[in-house]
């Protein structure tokens, strides 16, 4: 038709195109071999720069040619003056902006950036600044150009406040942005410190002994709450704009969260008659380093530490056997003192005429050891907190962030008081996120658990029970040291795990209607006389191996296991545990 | 004028400049029709364009003048046996009416062009100014204390009246001195810069998902405008400017809404994006009823209501939820709104397609028009028309614009839409920035239309800095000052008042009437099958109603052809030796054979030495703002120099297609 335009076709085009990449690869094949044998000869020139330059700007990502250059580079800086350095470093950087076009992630051009930036006799931080900041608006989750600003804020000292104000800008444009979360965690406890680590909450009763003084930046914490509130405020903002964004969940999780514990002794137990010392950590340390010595009515002892079961060479719990006969006479009264000496702690602890153990222990009460997870200076701050995510769980029930972030919330509000709801809203979380239904599981055993633990220390008894809670995993094993009768009974358990072998002070084990098919955690345990092991997995003889190792044991009840249908199980039985007198198959 | 005679013969005689028909006309060439493309307007795109103030002072003018009467002449001469005319309207007389200026900013020494208001607006006029003259004398005042040179008025209502009140005219106003910042602007300097202004006589913005911007993309028009994105939303309610939260991040950082009003704004928005059998109970029911049943709250359901669905009350709920849903998925593909407005202002969009079907080969003659149509009776088809230079030209379509019909033949009368343009000094919702481009919207109240209100900022190349463009468009109700001129004075300051008063005040406005093409349908019209009419604006926010009309067009007379598909790449554009026309070199207009060399002179073409113009625009600024460097030259450089490139983020569709669209949500 007249007038109508004429286009080449596909074929045309698709011919012109190949012949082009051919040309180009033969020219970038060329290049890249003079670049090689230049390299080998040890050729540091402007040519060299000049080639690689060509390359790179095609390809920045070939990494061998970046190392080249900074070979070249670093020679240059050695025969050139100042200024002129500067000159080629700074012809290095407009470089490598044009090969950031081509690939804003590329690994080489933003490492190479970096080793500029640090070289360069007058850095203008100002302009990387602004680099980066338009990095970040292209891609607001570049973490290359993240890394890159870390390090331009680092060299350049931007106040920590201009910083603070950048994540505001960024989150205000796109709160889905986890990085501009996380650099605010960074920066808060940097502009408000003391905010990060509130002493232990505690709601009322006389603080024990354990406690610290009040903190010495106590007045700091006036200013902390109220930028807390404030974060509290905007991250509320973004899970109520958009309740499935995890990053301003896990933001969330942060600002409620508290700093790690400090590392010291929890508990110190001694037995008479095992002439056996126990001491748990509040966290897993390695005491085989020699760290932790033993001072025995103010003589130094030289004691073997070994952790329970020799799958740990971390553990929390630590025993070591005294030589015979030093305390075993019932009319002398110890006194025995642990010294933690990597940390400078110590514990004491007496063994009175008479008696036959000892302890000396924080309670986990006493620690406030199960809000560790969550945990703010003021009660009322946490409750108001609780009721605004309630409401939005009235709007979003079923929102997984949100219900998890309620059951964190209570759990530090009142594990006890709140233990119905908590288990309301783990099965609602199971069902509207049954990908994770295990890990809920988990998850829900271990607060079981630390609820236990509560009343187990509030009815000052050594009894542990927890049958029928549908537990999945044994954890908080290091605070049951002093327990001994255990009742797991009716639950979904599958092991008994290495770190049972914690429960040092164990008489009686029932765990009958669970899943156990093995038992390795029954390892050691000096006063373990009864076993109930009713209706569980137990198949094989090897199984039960490490009860051979209870010296008193003396009641094993196996019926309803699959390993009582072996043949001479009977026998075999006798032969493997000698002590058990009463044997139920 | 062109001495020498058009080409005799064409596929397509196109009439008017206005967007529909240029895309028409666009549309056309670009699969090789010959078109011709007259439009008797000495400026391009009809009621779309945009005018510098001084040409808008002139266009008044002209609208104000007595139509002549229309010559009739005898092209019998012309005719062939079989043939009969259609005369076609020589003027515009009816889509432009109730005219209306007012000027509030001071005088200066230099007298400008009045615009003359005419006789029957004058009583109109006079109320108003009664009230507006206290506001004029204010200002002279102050100016002389700073000048020592009373201004002198511009309307002859004003001269007559202005004087009188300043007796009582207290004391300078404490305004003046609250904000001592706020520099006055005068009318001269608004004429003096009167080119930088580029003043729409529509209002309209274009959906970022909307079928403009498709249009725009996919024939690679985009190439030649660039666009801005709106900035926000607001919403006037109890008296008071409101920013409507509609993007996430608005929801995330509004400081009006409560965090359950966020999850529940957001969760409606969220759902509603898909049809829910709950919704489908609603339809036929009111919007409003379906919004007020899923437990918004009031703040809530205005909002929805009034500013992103932006229906009435009774509008029935799938049509709100249609509105709702096209807002929305326009929402967030260039930026937190879903409006983008192109640089320098509406009228770009009509040249833009005209300047398309240049480069494929379309002729243009402004100031040029059709006497008649030449119909064979028996086939009822035109064959040829009679251009205004006596000149039988043949064709096989017509495609014109309703104000060339013979207006006794338009069966419907026209509905009209009540237009306000005001020139203020500063913006409604003042806020870190001062180049927010706003969209307002005014709810119906006792009575009185709902309003849509843009809020240009110089960043879009459509005022001077320190002045902003408001524009203000509804339905008519009476005229256009009846109908607008209460809630100008609710909103801005046209008189001096002493409180304290933060209100922007009015520099200059004008009103007028449109008929809204929408209504001026035509029908049971016995024009010839192949002669197509295009109405002019409607009154929707967004153009698919000229986009539609025109691919329905081009679809009748072209059903074979595909509508506007993307212009090819230069280089791969074959060249014939004896075929030049088809390239984009300047001054290679792809004329039939270059049989009408002064063509390009002659005529205002659309080429693409429209980048000379905008170049010139650009060199007229003497103090270009970083943030306007929007033109393609400088987009080109700036690649060297990235420091500059954010200012450019919101730019052209095209382009930022190619980009990440949006930015992945977490997941």
């Amino acid at each position: 038709m007249h007038g109508r335009v004429k286009v080449k076709t596909t074929a045309q085009q698709e011919e012109e195109k190949k012949k082009e990449r051919e040309k180009k690869l033969k020219v970038y094949v060329a290049a890249r071999d003079a670049c090689f044998s230049k390299r080998k000869d040890g050729v540091l020139d402007d040519e060299a720069l000049q080639l690689t330059q060509q390359l790179l700007s095609a390809n920045p990502d070939f990494a061998t040619l970046w190392n080249y250059r900074r070979e070249i580079l670093t020679h240059l800086e050695t025969v050139k003056d100042e200024d002129e350095a500067q000159k080629i470093y700074e012809a290095e950087l407009s470089f490598l902006e044009s090969c950031l076009k081509v690939n804003p992630k590329s690994y080489g051009s933003w490492h190479h950036r970096g080793w500029v930036s640090a070289r360069l006799p007058r850095p203008d931080w100002a302009r990387e600044l602004s680099l980066c900041d338009r990095c970040l608006s292209l891609d607001d989750r570049n973490f290359h150009c993240w890394d890159y600003r870390r390090m331009v804020v680092k060299m350049s000292g931007v106040p920590v406040k201009q910083e603070l104000e950048f994540t505001d800008r960024l989150i205000g444009s796109n709160f889905s942005n986890y990085s501009s979360w996380h650099y605010r965690s960074t920066l808060l406890p940097l502009l408000h410190p003391g905010s990060p680590e509130p002493p232990p909450s505690r709601c009322g009763g006389d603080p024990p002994h354990s406690c610290s003084p009040p903190s010495p930046q106590a007045h700091f914490h006036r200013v902390c709450e109220e930028q807390l509130l404030k974060e509290y405020e905007l991250v509320q903002n973004a899970f109520f704009t958009d309740p499935n964004d995890q990053s301003a969940w896990f933001y969330y999780r942060w600002l409620l969260g508290r700093a790690e514990r400090e590392e010291v002794i929890s508990c110190a137990y001694v037995s008479r008659e095992q002439e056996r010392v126990a001491v748990a950590f509040s966290r897993p340390v390695n005491a085989q380093s020699g760290g932790l010595l033993l001072v025995l009515d103010g003589q130094p002892q030289r004691a073997e530490w070994r952790s329970v079961h020799p799958h740990f060479k971390h553990s929390p719990v630590w025993i070591c056997d005294l030589p015979p006969g030093t305390i075993s006479d019932v009319a002398n009264e110890h006194n025995l003192t642990v010294h933690w000496t990597e940390k400078h702690t110590h514990r004491d602890c007496a063994l009175y005429t008479g008696r036959s153990e000892s302890w000396c222990r924080d309670t986990a009460t006493d620690l406030e050891l199960f809000r560790s997870e969550l945990s703010v200076e003021k009660t009322s701050v946490l409750q108001s907190e609780l009721q605004s995510v309630n409401q939005l769980q009235e709007l979003e029930p079923l929102n997984k962030w949100c219900l998890l972030t309620i059951i964190l919330l209570m759990r530090a509000l009142d594990p006890l008081g709140y233990e119905k709801e908590t288990l309301a809203h783990f099965q609602t979380l199971k069902e509207v996120d049954s990908v994770r239904s295990a890990y809920y599981s988990d998850l829900c055993s271990k607060f079981m658990i630390e609820n236990t633990i509560l009343k187990m220390e509030y009815a000052e008894v050594r009894v542990f029970s927890i049958s029928d809670r549908n537990l999945t995993t044994l954890c908080h094993l290091d605070q049951l040291l002093l327990v001994t009768h255990i009742n797991l009974s009716s639950n979904q358990l599958r092991r008994l795990p290495p770190q049972f072998a914690m429960l040092q002070c164990l008489e009686v084990v029932e765990a009958d209607n669970n899943s156990i098919e093995n038992l390795e955690g029954v390892y050691h345990l000096p006063k373990l006389e009864e076993v109930s092991l009713k209706n569980n997995k137990i198949s094989t003889l090897a199984d039960l191996q490490p009860l051979a190792s209870c010296p008193k044991l003396r009641r094993l009840d196996l019926r309803g296991n699959p390993v009582t249908q072996t043949a001479n199980v009977e026998s075999e039985l006798a032969e493997l545990l000698p002590s058990v007198a009463d044997l139920l198959l | 004028m062109a001495t020498e005679d058009l080409p005799s013969d064409f596929d397509i005689v196109i009439l008017g400049t206005g967007l529909a028909e240029s895309v028409v006309a666009a549309a056309c060439s670009r699969v090789g029709q010959r078109v011709l493309h007259l439009d008797r307007r000495s400026y391009y795109a009809a009621n779309w364009a945009s005018f510098t103030f001084n040409g808008l002072l002139t266009w008044i003018q002209e609208q104000n003048e007595e139509p002549k009467p229309e010559e009739v002449r005898d092209w019998s001469g012309l005719t062939e046996e079989g043939e009969e005319l259609i005369h076609l309207s020589q003027a515009d007389s009816a889509s432009i009416t109730n005219l209306q200026v007012f000027s509030y900013a001071s005088e200066e020494e230099e007298e400008e062009e009045a615009a003359n208001t005419t006789e029957e607006e004058k009583a109109a006029d006079e109320e108003v100014v009664k009230e507006s003259s206290e506001t004029e004398s204010a200002d002279s005042k102050e100016e002389e204390e700073e000048k020592e040179g009373a201004g002198e008025e511009e309307e002859q209502a004003n001269q007559a009246e202005g004087e009188e009140p300043e007796a009582d005219q207290p004391h300078p106003s404490s305004p003046g001195q609250s904000e001592p910042s706020r520099e006055k602007i005068s009318y001269a300097q608004l004429v003096k810069e009167g080119r930088r202004f580029n003043i729409d006589l529509v209002s309209k913005l274009m959906f970022s998902r909307g079928s403009l911007v498709d249009l725009l993309i996919k024939s690679n028009v985009s190439r030649y405008a660039e666009f801005k994105n709106v900035t926000r939303i607001l919403t006037y309610r109890h008296g008071n400017i409101e920013q409507v939260p509609c993007s996430r991040a608005d929801v995330f950082a509004s400081r009006q809404l409560s965090v359950v009003e966020k999850r529940k704004l957001m969760r409606f928005l969220t759902s509603c994006v898909e049809e829910t059998e709950e919704q489908t109970a609603y339809h036929g029911r009111p919007y409003l009823e379906f919004l007020r049943d899923q437990q918004l709250g009031d703040n809530l359901q205005h909002f929805l209501l009034h500013s992103i669905a932006m229906v009435a009350e009774d509008t029935p709920t799938e049509e709100g939820l249609a509105s709702t849903r096209h807002f929305l998925r326009s929402l967030g593909r260039y930026g937190n709104t879903p409006f983008l407005f192109p640089v320098y202002g509406l009228g770009e969009i009509p040249q833009c397609f005209c300047r398309m079907s240049a480069v494929f080969g379309g002729i243009y003659c402004l100031r040029h028009s059709v006497h008649c149509l030449i119909v064979d009776r028996d086939a009822n088809r035109c064959k040829a028309v009679i251009d205004s230079r006596g000149q039988r030209i043949s064709c096989s379509h017509v495609v014109m614009e309703t104000s060339y019909l013979d207006r006794s033949k338009v069966a419907t009368p026209p509905r009209f839409l009540s237009r306000a343009v005001l020139i203020t000094d500063s913006s409604v919702l003042p806020s870190e920035s001062n180049q927010q481009i706003s969209m307002v919207t005014v709810p119906p109240e006792g009575g009185s239309p709902a309003v849509k209100m843009v809020e240009l900022s110089s960043s879009s190349m459509t005022c001077i800095p320190g002045t902003y463009l408001v524009h203000l468009t509804c339905r008519s109700v009476g005229s256009a000052h009846q109908d607008l001129s209460p809630l100008v004075t609710r909103m801005f300051r046209t008189t001096e008042s002493q409180e304290e008063d933060r209100r922007p005040s009015v520099l200059w406005s004008l009103y007028f009437n449109m008929a809204d093409g929408m209504a001026s349908q035509v029908e049971g019209q016995p024009l010839p099958s192949n002669v197509h009419i295009c109405h002019g604006p409607d009154s929707a926010l967004g153009h698919e109603d000229a986009v539609q009309q025109a691919a329905s067009i081009f679809q009748r007379i072209l059903p074979e052809e595909e509508f506007c598909p993307p212009a090819p790449n230069p280089e791969d554009i074959v060249y014939d030796g004896d075929n030049s026309s088809t390239g984009e070199d300047r001054g290679d207009m792809g004329q039939d054979d270059g049989q009408n060399p002064e063509q390009n002179q002659n005529q205002e073409n659309p080429d693409p030495e429209q980048n000379q113009n905008q170049e010139n625009r650009n060199q007229n600024q003497e103090n270009p703002d970083p943030e306007q460097n929007q033109n393609q030259e400088n987009r080109n450089q700036n690649q060297e120099n990235p420091d500059q490139e954010q200012n450019q983020n919101q730019g052209n569709p095209e382009l930022q297609r190619v980009g990440p669209e949006e930015s992945p949500s977490s997941s």
